[in-house]
C-alpha cells in the first residue's frame, strides 16, 4: 500500500496523509471541525476533482489552516503519492 | 524605492498569510534557504496556492527563487511567474545566470499572455558578482541588488564581523552599480534578531554609505530599518523649502538662489524632489 504526507501539525497548517484507495474516504480532525468541516471537504474535493482522482484515502490533521494552505498540503501530498507509483 | 524587505519562508502558513501586516515595503517569499531541500515540493505548492487564493495587496511581491544553477530554480521559474508576483529575486547571481533569468521570463511572460513585466533583484553572494556587478546592474529588468554578505563572506574565506569591515567595499560596490543605474541598494540582512541597537548602527552606516534599503529576517526589525532609510521630518522640511523657492525662482527667471543662507544648486534640487517622493510615498 503507497502511502505520502505533507504539512506540519503547527498552528494555520494541517498535516495530510494520503493512501491508495479502491474508493473515496476523507477523515476530517480540525480544531474548527464543527465550523469548518464543509469547507475543508470542499476544498479536498475540489483539488480531486481539479486531477480527476476518484479513488484515494485522505486523512487531514488540521490545526486551523486556512483554504490555500489545505490545497497546497493535499497537492504535494498527491504529487508524492503519484511519484511513488 | 524601498526601505525594507522581508524574508518570509516559503513553507510557514502562518507567516505568510500575516505577510502584509507588517508593515514591511515589499516581501520576498523565500524558496531558497529558508526550505529544506526535501520541503522544496511542499513550498512550491504552497506558495502557489497561497498566491492563487490569498488576498495581499499594497505590498511588492517578490520570489526569491533557487539558483539557476539548479534544476529547481527552472521549476521555481515555471509555476511561479504569473501577474500575482513584481519580482524575482535570484541568488548568487552571476551576469551570465542574471541574463538567462531575464530571457525565461520574457518566454514565461509570452507564453502565459503576461500583462506584467517582472523584475529582477540579483542577490550579490560571490565574488563574481561584484567582479561583475556593473554589467549585471546594466541589465533591462534590473530593479535593485541586494548585498547577500554571509554567502559572500563564505566565498571570500573570511570571518563575517559585527564591525563589517570585510564587506565595506562589497557594500560600496553595490551602492555605485545601483546609484549608476538608477535602482536601488539593497543591504545585507543583520543577522542578529534580538540586538535592535546593534541592526540602528548597521542600518544607519549603509544609509551613510549610500544604501537605500536593507533586507530583515525577522518583522521585529522592519520598524527600525523603515525609521533609518525614511527621510527625517527636519529632511522634508528643508526639501518642501528648497521646491517652494525653486518654483519662486522659476517664475522670476533666476538661475540661481539660495534658501536659509546656503547656495541651491541643481544636485541639491535633485534631492529634494527625492525627498518629498519618498514622503509621499511612505506618508511621512
Amino acid at each position: 500500500m503507497r502511502i505520502a504526507s505533507s504539512g506540519t501539525l503547527e498552528s494555520n497548517d494541517c498535516f495530510i496523509t494520503v493512501k491508495e484507495s479502491d474508493h473515496l474516504e476523507i477523515i476530517i480532525e480540525s480544531i474548527v471541525y464543527e465550523q469548518f468541516k464543509d469547507q475543508i471537504e470542499s476544498v479536498i474535493l475540489d483539488v480531486l476533482n481539479a486531477r480527476d482522482i476518484k479513488h484515494i484515502f485522505i486523512h487531514i490533521q488540521d490545526k486551523g489552516a486556512l483554504d490555500y494552505a489545505i490545497r497546497g498540503r493535499l497537492i504535494t501530498a498527491i504529487s508524492r503519492l503519484e511519484e511513488k507509483q | 524605492m524601498r526601505r525594507s524587505l522581508l524574508f518570509i519562508p516559503s513553507n510557514t502558513p502562518s507567516m505568510m498569510q500575516n505577510a502584509d501586516i507588517f508593515g514591511a515595503d515589499a516581501v520576498i517569499f523565500d524558496l531558497e534557504d529558508a526550505v529544506f531541500l526535501r520541503e522544496k515540493d511542499a513550498a512550491l505548492h504552497l506558495l502557489d496556492a497561497f498566491l492563487n487564493h490569498f488576498p495581499i495587496e499594497n505590498i511588492e511581491i517578490i520570489v526569491r527563487i533557487n539558483g539557476l544553477d539548479t534544476e529547481l530554480g527552472l521549476k521555481d521559474l515555471n509555476e511561479i511567474v504569473s501577474n500575482r508576483i513584481d519580482t524575482i529575486m535570484l541568488p548568487k547571481a552571476t551576469y551570465q545566470s542574471t541574463l538567462q533569468c531575464q530571457q525565461i521570463l520574457y518566454e514565461l511572460e509570452n507564453k502565459k499572455a503576461m500583462h506584467k513585466t517582472i523584475k529582477i533583484i540579483p542577490i550579490i553572494e560571490k565574488a563574481v558578482s561584484l567582479i561583475e556587478i556593473n554589467q549585471i546592474a546594466s541589465l533591462d529588468r534590473i530593479d535593485g541588488l541586494l548585498l547577500g554578505a554571509e554567502d559572500l563572506a563564505t566565498d571570500l574565506e573570511v570571518e563575517r564581523t559585527l564591525e563589517g569591515t570585510e564587506i565595506l567595499v562589497a557594500r560600496s560596490l553595490v551602492v555605485f552599480a545601483a546609484k549608476a543605474h538608477g535602482i536601488d541598494a539593497i543591504d545585507t540582512p543583520f543577522i542578529h534578531t534580538s540586538d535592535p541597537v546593534g541592526l540602528k548602527k548597521d542600518a544607519l552606516f549603509a544609509k551613510s554609505i549610500g544604501m537605500n534599503a536593507k533586507a530583515c529576517i525577522h518583522p521585529n526589525q522592519i520598524d527600525i530599518i523603515n525609521q533609518v532609510f525614511s527621510p527625517s521630518k527636519k529632511e522634508i522640511e528643508e526639501a518642501k523649502k528648497i521646491i517652494i523657492a525653486e518654483k519662486e525662482a522659476i517664475n522670476e527667471q533666476k538661475g540661481v538662489f539660495s534658501v536659509d543662507g546656503k547656495m541651491v544648486d541643481k544636485p541639491i534640487i535633485d534631492r529634494a524632489h527625492k525627498v518629498v517622493e519618498k514622503q509621499k510615498k511612505w506618508n511621512l
